[in-house]
């Protein structure tokens, strides 16, 4: 019995030893913002959802959802999908999820407002939800928050261990005529992520999309 | 505010002991004037601990060398015994085939008697029967040739005897003729037939010849084998140095097999841990590493472990004695487990191999389309696909021959690492008393440095002692002249230099 338990001791230790605790899935959760003129920029970030859905493995988690008028939705994700963990699964998984995308891109409407902080909210629960290891918020946006009356977004973030990444941040009129607008704009985000304990990253030149991942 | 402090301190000491104010010179000569009091402490301090530190290098340094001698020593044990073992080996092996030889031979040499005995009969009875002479004609034809050659005159009584005599002779003749006739032929053929019993019985002394002669050969080799044999157990020098070089060149070489081997291991992997994934999922970690990869990597270890135990079994390593002492209906049952085991993970291999040709494709696929390219269309050939699998099925077996040069690996190995250990005691044991000496004189050098600093002192020291010194050499040298009566001028000039001592003084 004594023997048993030594053994049992051993097994126990050396599977305990061998088992990594450490959680080493990717989650990423697109905003892609829908509002005015910047919908025709869709384009684009459907080669950034083909890029992460080519570099996704299984059991890492991808969605995408569009910022509109009020963004903390469910109904706002146009697609989702942790990856099975075979790879031959994960392949059609991807396959469809890409149609997915391709027939939002084609069909989406412009809308009036731009709930960004709510986009941001669901992101953050939803990515705990799937308790991903690493966790992305790929913002597609200009980063112009305009809220519709009633819509309250007060709420501080709270995003330890997330990196929120803006992407293809254009440049709008005004930020033309007088660049400290846009560069407020930015600041005023960066300082709300990482109030929030969040890291904050941006990257206007897609072709530099690649450097986003830590791995 | 310390600092301060302290500069008060040494001020108020300084005053207290130096009753004027102190200049470089005077401090300077103060300085000296204690490391000149100090010298002889200075210097059994600094010697003590040069000698002190030297001592435990050099006993540090011996214990390394016994060490090394150890070492050494067991090493050249382990060498010969394996040596030996390897002789014994041989030996063994030449005994064994020269066994199967006589075996063969011996088990078919009834037989050969028996052959050889009938034919020997046949060729005998043969040559008996061809040693019969045919038969003569009568002796009595002469006599009646004469009779039937008898003139006669016409009486026709005598001439129809006559000629019935001579055509009885003739007819007696032609019998005698034919009878010789065949008598010879049946000669003829009994001779034809001993030509191939005599060729049988030479092909049968050449094979005969030819394996005593393999045995001559066999027994050569044993003799060469023994005097090895007898040189490793008189462990001599040369065999010590034969086995140590035979042992490095088979590291090396083994050491490369091997290399070659986990160049194959790695390919092996390759192959199959992409498709592991799809058994064992892709997203799973076991430590730092995929769980796929672990699996696959176990895959192929296990194939190793096979094989080293298929090798064992069959006797061609020696890497586990409890295998090989097993008994040969075990170890047949333990051949047939491993090979059985070893073809279905050959045949999984080749499965994986198939399913990883499969994947990629698809991936490739999602690539494409994913980049937005027009998909290509798949070349028809299947040959990459069959090339895959046939690698998955070879590559497990030809990984069992890895038994071999991993067995020289490890017995080399063991000479090898000895060598080298030994040859680092020697290097640490020369460094040792190499830091012992340096130390050793670095204290002596420090001494003689501190006797360089208070020179002034030692110089005044030497005029002072030098004087009463000699002189008093000198008196005692005088004295002993005079008691050994001496001749006078010897005393004089020591006398004079006595003299002229004390005069100066």
């Amino acid at each position: 019995m004594k023997c048993f338990f030594i053994i049992a001791l051993l097994i126990g230790l050396t599977v305990g030893g061998c088992t990594d605790a450490q959680n080493r899935t990717t989650g990423v959760y697109i905003l892609l913002d829908t509002s005015g003129t910047y919908a025709l920029e869709l384009k684009k970030a459907q080669s950034i959802v083909n890029y992460l859905l080519g570099t996704l493995q299984p059991k890492d988690t991808l969605a995408v959802a569009c910022i509109d008028t009020g963004s903390f939705s469910e109904k706002d994700i146009v697609a989702k999908m942790t990856f099975d963990q075979r790879p031959s699964v994960a392949n059609n998984q991807k396959r469809a999820f890409q149609k997915t995308v391709v027939d939002f891109v084609a069909k989406v409407k412009s809308s009036s407002y731009t709930d960004i902080s709510g986009g941001i909210l669901q992101a953050i629960e939803y990515l705990n939800e799937a308790s991903a290891g690493q966790k992305y918020i790929l913002i597609f946006s200009d980063l112009k928050e305009e809220l519709a009356k009633g819509h309250v977004r007060d709420v501080p973030f709270q995003l330890s261990d997330f990196n929120v990444i803006a992407l293809n941040v254009t440049k709008l009129r005004q930020d033309i005529r007088d660049p400290e607008n846009y560069l407020d704009r930015v600041e005023q985000w960066r300082s709300k992520v990482e109030s929030g304990k969040g890291k904050w990253q941006i990257v206007n030149d897609l072709e530099r999309i690649d450097t986003i991942f830590d791995r | 505010m310390m600092e301060t402090n302290y500069q008060e301190v040494i001020m108020k000491f300084t005053e207290l002991i130096l009753p004027v104010a102190p200049n470089p010179i005077m401090l300077a000569a103060l300085l000296l004037a204690a490391m000149y009091l100090a010298r002889k402490p200075f210097h059994r301090a600094v010697l003590a601990f040069s000698l002190v530190i030297n001592n435990a290098l050099r006993l540090s340094a011996a214990s390394v060398r016994q060490a090394e001698k150890k070492l050494v020593e067991r090493n050249r044990e382990v060498l010969m015994a394996e040596g030996l073992e390897n002789a014994e080996r041989l030996v063994e092996r030449e005994f064994e085939r020269i066994n199967a030889a006589v075996v063969r031979d011996l088990k078919g040499y009834s037989a050969l008697q028996r052959q050889m005995a009938e034919v020997a009969t046949k060729l005998e009875e043969d040559h008996a029967r061809s040693v019969e002479v045919p038969p003569n004609l009568p002796n009595w034809i002469n006599i009646i040739e004469s009779i039937a050659t008898i003139k006669h005159d016409g009486d026709s009584m005598v001439g129809k005897m006559l000629g019935e005599i001579d055509r009885n002779l003739r007819e007696q003749n032609r019998t005698a003729i034919e009878s010789f006739r065949s008598s010879s032929g049946k000669r003829q053929v009994l001779l034809n037939r001993m030509l191939p019993l005599w060729r049988k019985v030479q092909k049968t002394l050449d094979d005969i010849g030819r394996s005593i002669s393999d045995l001559t050969d066999r027994a050569k080799s044993i003799d060469r084998y023994m005097d090895d044999y007898q040189e490793i157990r008189a462990r001599t020098d040369k065999a010590a140095r034969k086995l140590s070089s035979s042992a490095t060149t088979q590291f090396f070489i083994a050491g490369l097999v091997l290399l070659i081997a986990i160049g194959g291991a790695v390919i092996n992997f390759n192959l199959i841990a992409l498709p592991m994934s799809e058994m064992v999922g892709g997203g799973s970690f076991i430590g730092p590493y995929r769980t796929s990869d672990v699996a696959g990597l176990v895959i192929i270890l296990i194939e190793i472990s096979m094989g080293l135990y298929l090798m064992e079994s069959l006797r061609i390593t020696r890497l586990f004695p409890v295998i090989g002492s097993m008994d040969d209906k075990m170890r047949m049952r333990m051949i047939w487990i491993t090979l059985t085991l070893l073809t279905v993970l050959a045949g999984v291999e080749s499965a994986l191999a198939f399913m990883r040709d499969r994947i990629a494709s698809d991936m490739e696929a999602l690539r494409q389309t994913l980049a937005g390219v027009e998909q290509t269309v798949q070349a028809g050939s299947k040959i990459p696909t069959i090339g895959q699998m046939i690698m998955g099925f070879i590559l497990p077996f030809a990984l069992t021959f890895v038994a071999i040069p991993l067995e020289s690996f490890i017995s080399s190995a063991r000479t090898v690492l000895g060598t080298i250990a030994a040859g680092l005691l020697r290097l640490i044991a020369f460094l040792l008393r190499l830091s012992g000496n340096i130390v050793y004189y670095t204290g002596k050098l420090v001494t003689a440095l501190y006797d360089l600093i208070i020179f002034p002192p030692l110089w005044l020291e030497g005029v002072v002692t030098e004087r009463p010194f000699k002189i008093r050499q000198a008196f005692e040298q005088i004295s002993k002249a005079r008691q050994h009566g001496k001749a006078a001028k010897g005393i004089e000039k020591h006398e004079d230099r006595f003299q002229i001592l004390e005069s100066r003084e």
